[in-house]
């Protein structure tokens, strides 16, 4: 650091301050809104995810009509069935996240030249998915839960609707919410974090 | 003038891209002194370093060996915030393509690294729009980028540069997307405000428009230094060395 001392600059370097969280929130939900229709097909990747998630698993809380050995297999394919659904969600999640990701690595590349902190662009990814996360998986949830519910009302099963179905309904509701926000902060955060780390010449070079 | 006469000083700088198997030296030692207010174009053929020597100068990739001196402070000693402090106050960067954020106004793209400063939203409009003014764009401020000419997108994106006051501004071929007309409007302007504003212009291109304008010409060729030319002398040499460069 020799041509420092000869130099007139006074001190050491300054450092970039730390938007508040305010800020962030600010910048995601514009984001958000501007390109709206972009947030609505990946919220909606989430929502029905989470729909077919929730349709299997409103059918759980009907009482099931058969009775021994096939109760048993009865209750065996809807534990396997809501398996598939929560993986078929998370692929479905995680494509959804990836792309709305990596589709603007340039723009997280440009905002790093304006002076961004990396810490800042994750957090707006990490707000900007939560928001979808949190909005989705509710969607989700209601929308899988009243199409069942309707197809047993349909099928003539108005008397299983009681009480018991709907605090049922609504824990699953908040398992479904708390799935949907876990997997969307899974499948966003790292993809975030690596765009975020990149040096800004590289996120710009990369062509989507 | 002492010591801080040169806005920005490279010392042997050296980097290196890894294709596969083979190692690509994009930049082969490069030494060059930046003096405070000078317009200073890169010339050279693609594939020449020009572009890798713009990121280095910048800050937006890391040389394998060597040093960038920004105001006499050495880059690589700088630590993340250190590093964004300087993308944020002391540079602007223009860029081939623009790079203007698409879901965002004229305005709401030049605000943005006032955001970053720290300044409040209405010194940031008022410095928006301020900077607009300057590049002649004061009449398209909510337009977004698709309802802009190549031209005016490139006149919002130096207005972008400008927003923070810096010392340097960083054009990478920013007539590289521009007919002939629009090229010339865009150079005289970055012209007018390294003299009008004293900023310090560096421009890595092989558009050959810009050398009329230029204070010196540095000609790179191999990732090295060729040649660094004075104003003065550029006129009667520019045919001999785009020629040997071209062979």
């Amino acid at each position: 650091m020799s041509v420092q001392t000869a130099g007139n600059m006074p001190g050491a370097p300054q450092q970039q301050i730390q938007l508040p969280l305010s800020k962030a929130w600010e910048i995601s939900l514009k984001s958000i809104r501007i390109r709206l229709g972009r947030s609505l097909i990946t919220a909606s990747g989430i929502l029905l995810g989470i729909a077919f998630f929730s349709s299997v698993r409103t059918v759980t809380l009907f009482p099931i009509k058969a009775a021994g050995p096939a109760a048993i297999a009865e209750q065996s394919r809807h534990s396997f069935l809501a398996i598939m659904a929560l993986l078929v969600c998370f692929v479905g999640i995680m494509n959804s996240m990836l792309m709305s990701v990596t589709e603007r690595f340039r723009e997280i590349g440009t905002m790093k030249c304006l002076g961004a902190l990396d810490g800042f662009i994750v957090t707006l990814f990490i707000i900007e998915a939560g928001l979808m996360g949190v909005l989705g998986s509710a969607f989700g949830w209601l929308f899988g839960m009243l199409i069942m519910l309707l197809a047993h009302l349909a099928g003539g099963g108005a008397h299983d609707v009681n009480g018991a179905f709907f605090s049922g309904a609504a824990i699953q509701g908040v398992q479904a919410e708390i799935i949907g926000i876990v997997m969307t902060l899974v499948a966003s955060i790292p993809t975030a974090v690596r765009a975020a780390k990149m040096p800004p010449a590289a996120a710009l070079r990369s062509e989507v | 003038m002492g010591a801080n006469e040169y806005v920005v000083r490279t010392k042997g700088l050296v980097k290196e891209f890894h294709m596969g198997d083979e190692v690509v030296r994009a930049l082969n030692g490069v030494d060059l002194d930046i003096k405070r207010g000078e317009y200073l174009s890169i010339m050279g053929p693609s594939g020449s370093g020009k572009s890798t020597l713009f990121n280095a100068i910048g800050g937006l990739d890391r040389p394998d060996s060597g040093s960038v001196f920004i105001n006499d402070v050495d880059m690589a000693q700088l630590d993340a915030k250190e590093l964004a402090y300087l993308r944020c106050h002391t540079i602007g960067y223009i860029f081939q393509t623009f790079n203007l954020l698409p879901s965002m106004t004229a305005l709401e793209n030049v605000t943005l690294p006032t955001v970053f400063a720290g300044m409040t939203t209405d010194e940031g409009i008022e410095r928006g729009i301020e900077v607009l003014n300057l590049v002649g764009l004061g009449h398209r401020l909510h337009h977004r980028p698709t309802q802009l000419s190549g031209g005016q997108q490139q006149r919002v994106a130096i207005a972008r540069a400008l927003a923070n006051t810096p010392s340097i501004v960083l054009a990478d071929e920013p007539t590289g997307n521009l007919d002939l007309k629009t090229g010339e409007e865009i150079i005289a302007l970055l012209r007018e405000l390294n003299q009008k504003e004293g900023v310090t212009i560096i421009s890595a291109t092989h558009d050959y428009k810009m050398v009329d304008v230029s204070d010196r010409v540095v000609w790179i060729r191999d990732g090295k230094i060729a040649k660094i030319e004075e104003r003065a002398d550029i006129k009667v040499s520019v045919g001999e060395v785009e020629g040997a460069l071209e062979t």
